[in-house]
């Protein structure tokens, strides 16, 4: 299977191709089967060629299948290759993406477009396995413009509301701009690299001297923009906006793409990138001020919204800048492994708040639900699993993925206690907000028409993904326990080929390291717990006491409700702008006065000569015989007068 | 025996009248005859110098100018009758249908 790796994504492209070309026809069982035996085969055939990869040993697999591009000594390749990192990716792509297709089958069931929206899925499943085992950063690209592609088509999968389709082109338009510097980033490393494998880049840029801190080398300029394009795709500070808009696409799509999948495609770049990343101190520093600002950034708008899954949105994206913020103080591992566990409670919470959703009748307001957990247990049951994992409590995967990370902030030597600080302060949000939402949704009185709406548990094949997500949840952070469990930290010692392992802190001794280590994730618990408690304290103990606080303190609280006014800033100074540049300079001065202008004067100019000429032309007989005359008295004239000149008019016609 | 510049020169004036009648006639036959006029013209000059120059290539001209001469007049007769009969003119002030 190893050998022919290139079947698993393959799969998921068929499947896409068989149910956009012929489901238009079929019944939603024939496009079921094809969707989800496509991706379950996929998944199938990852595990397998894992499996040979390990019983192999190799520290890295490499194939060649077919040269793409060649132009001179450049060679863009159809290259696979598979490490400790694709592996996890691959595995979160591939299982997470196929519980989410057989939840999909359920939850789009009374939807119109099925066989569309499974072929739109598994497409997306096929781009993001390019990205994600892609062997040099052009092919890598494909996978990265195929994913917005798919996210694109997918947000805007109800095309027939404006909001939806606005929002597909929001996040195209948003990604492009990402893109670009992905590119320019790419271009530079091509020319100082003369190749984008990533193998000969890495192995060449491991010989580099490592730029100084706030020296703009060719390292660091390259990194600045590869992760330029991380940050439209991973939705970071400037240009996360297209995802909160994003949830305008159907649930499931939310949970695939914008919270376990695409959006870490920006996290995969910065650690597949780790050695140029680890050469330029600047570029790390900025990645880590990034994520942490998002992070906090983010939880602030998550405290206020009323819709729950741009609650869950907002949340996405601070905990995408938890991963970056591990990225940047180089804790790549710990990312990862922050965007494994991320990526089974955050789908899990989408995937549960789609069956609420659901359950209700289509509400997304949480002001217009209450009292639901006895009425749906499971959906209930397993979206607090997700809740308090992603909260941070033991022994929930979210508490030794964050902890991890905020231990390694704390122990960075830039700048580690403001990171530490804000990224603590954001764990206490996090908890904050999320239990909000399950009190706001499952707790109190119904706050919806009781007569209107008939509340019902989803079926159990949307059932059933929550349930496996919900125990990933629980067990997926015990891969890599704490020091202080006296445990080897498996996922650690997995990435190791990878990236290295890690110098452990050894100023102070283990034990000085592992009684920090306890301290420090009895803080964060606390902080998750005074999150917990806030939230209980407002929602469930004193009902009232949430809208005084609001009522109190307005500004801020019109200020988060409207998100910073930050898609108002975009669209006062970027796209106003643009659009009026497009329009009066672009359109009307070059398009329709300048180039519309010379291909019509072209023709009118014809137009007017002819009308001159046609004069000539007087139908009268005589009039044409004196023509005819003069012509004659012309040429002989210049035979007598110019002989030189009719001597070369003849012999050009000889 | 006439010189050659006698016969061009008469050639010469003949062609001059056919030119002047083509122009100024208005009878579509006279402007007609003023064309023949003028090829014969150039008839009398191909058989001058043939008979100058002592080559025979002249004269073949001139065979072949009678006949396209004969052709013409067929063609060009039918076209007056036609222009007669549906005008009911033979001026060709009047017949410029075709304008515009």
């Amino acid at each position: 299977m190893l050998e022919y790796l290139w079947i698993v994504p393959l799969l998921p492209l068929l499947g896409s191709a068989v149910n956009g070309l012929l489901g238009a026809q079929w019944p939603n069982k024939y496009i079921i089967i094809t969707a989800i035996s496509s991706t379950g085969l996929a998944f199938l055939c990852a595990l397998e060629a894992v499996r040979e990869f390990f019983d192999s040993g190799q520290v890295l697999f490499h194939k060649e299948y077919f040269t793409w591009m060649a132009a001179g000594n450049f060679r863009a390749g159809f290259d696979l290759q598979l490490d400790q990192l694709t592996v996890v990716m691959v595995l979160v792509v591939t299982g997470v993406g196929w519980l989410i297709h057989i939840y999909a089958t359920g939850y789009m069931t009374h939807e119109g477009g099925y066989y569309r929206f499974f072929s739109y899925l598994n497409l997306f499943m096929f781009f993001m396995l390019i990205l994600v085992l892609a062997a040099n950063y052009a092919l890598l690209f494909v996978g990265w413009e195929g994913v917005g592609l798919s996210s694109y088509l997918l947000i805007g999968f109800y095309f027939l509301r404006k909001s939806a389709a606005d929002a597909g082109k929001k996040a195209f338009i948003v990604n492009r701009i990402g893109d670009f510097g992905f590119m320019l980033g790419m271009f530079l490393l091509f020319r100082a690299f003369g190749t984008l494998d990533f193998a000969q880049i890495f192995a060449k840029a491991d010989l580099w001297p490592k730029d100084a801190t706030g020296q703009f080398g060719t390292l660091t300029i390259a990194c600045l923009l590869l992760f330029m394009g991380a940050t439209g795709k991973s939705a970071q500070l400037p240009l996360y906006v297209w995802l909160p808009d994003a949830m305008e696409g159907p649930t499931p799509v939310s949970a695939l793409i914008h919270a376990a999948t695409m959006v870490t495609a920006g996290v995969y770049v910065v650690a597949r990138s780790h050695i140029l990343f680890t050469h330029s101190p600047t570029a790390m520093l900025v990645v880590a001020i990034v994520g942490c600002a998002t992070a906090f950034f983010a939880a602030t708008i998550g405290l206020v919204q009323t819709d729950i899954k741009r609650v869950l949105a907002y949340s996405t994206v601070s905990q995408l800048g938890y991963m970056f913020l591990a990225c940047g103080i180089g804790a790549f591992t710990a990312g990862i492994f922050h965007l494994m566990t991320h990526a089974f409670f955050k789908a899990l919470l989408f995937l549960a708040a789609g069956s609420v959703i659901h359950a209700i009748g289509g509400e997304q307001d949480m002001n217009k639900m209450g009292g639901l957990g006895k009425k749906i247990r499971w959906t209930y049951a397993t979206m607090l699993a997700a809740t308090v994992a992603i909260a941070g409590f033991p022994p929930f995967a979210g508490f030794f993925s964050k902890d991890a990370i905020l231990f390694a902030a704390f122990q960075s030597a830039t700048g580690g206690r403001i990171l530490y600080g804000l990224g603590l302060f954001t764990a206490l949000l996090t908890a904050f907000y999320m239990f909000r939402l399950i009190f706001l949704t499952f707790s109190g009185r119904p706050r919806y028409d009781e007569k209107k709406v008939h509340v019902h548990e989803s079926t159990w094949s949307m059932l059933g993904p929550l349930v496996v997500l919900a125990i990933l949840s629980v067990i997926g952070g015990w891969f890599a326990l704490p020091a202080f469990f006296q445990r080897p930290d498996y996922f650690a010692n997995f990435l190791g080929p990878v990236f290295g392992v890690r110098e452990a802190v050894e100023a102070g001794g283990e034990a000085a390291v592992h009684q920090l280590e306890l301290i420090l994730a009895g803080v964060a618990v606390v902080a998750a717990l005074i999150g917990w408690a806030v939230a209980y304290w407002l929602y469930v103990s004193n009902p009232r006491k949430a809208d005084d606080l609001a009522k109190s303190m307005r500004p801020a609280y019109t200020t988060l409700l409207n998100k910073f006014y930050v898609d108002e800033l975009y669209a006062a100074f970027v796209v106003r702008p643009l659009l009026w540049l497009s329009t009066n300079v672009f359109w009307k001065a070059a398009d329709v006065a300048g180039i519309d202008g010379t291909v019509n004067g072209i023709a009118h100019g014809a137009a007017a000569i002819g009308d001159t000429v046609r004069h000539s032309q007087s139908g009268n007989t005589r009039s044409y015989a004196v023509w005819v005359v003069a012509g004659a008295i012309v040429v002989l004239a210049v035979i007598f007068f110019w002989p030189s000149a009719s001597k070369t008019a003849l012999g050009l016609v000889h | 025996m006439v010189p050659t510049n006698y016969y061009v020169i008469l050639s010469a004036i003949l062609f001059g009248l056919g030119v002047f009648a083509f122009i100024f006639k208005r009878n579509v036959i006279t402007i007609f005859m003023s064309i023949e006029l003028m090829l014969n013209a150039v008839n009398l000059a191909f058989v001058a110098f043939s008979q100058a120059l002592g080559k025979l290539d002249g004269q073949v001209f001139v065979l072949f100018v009678i006949v396209v001469a004969a052709a013409e007049a067929a063609v060009g007769l039918g076209i007056i009758i036609l222009i007669a009969r549906n005008r009911q003119t033979l001026n060709v002030e009047r017949v410029d249908l075709l304008k515009l």
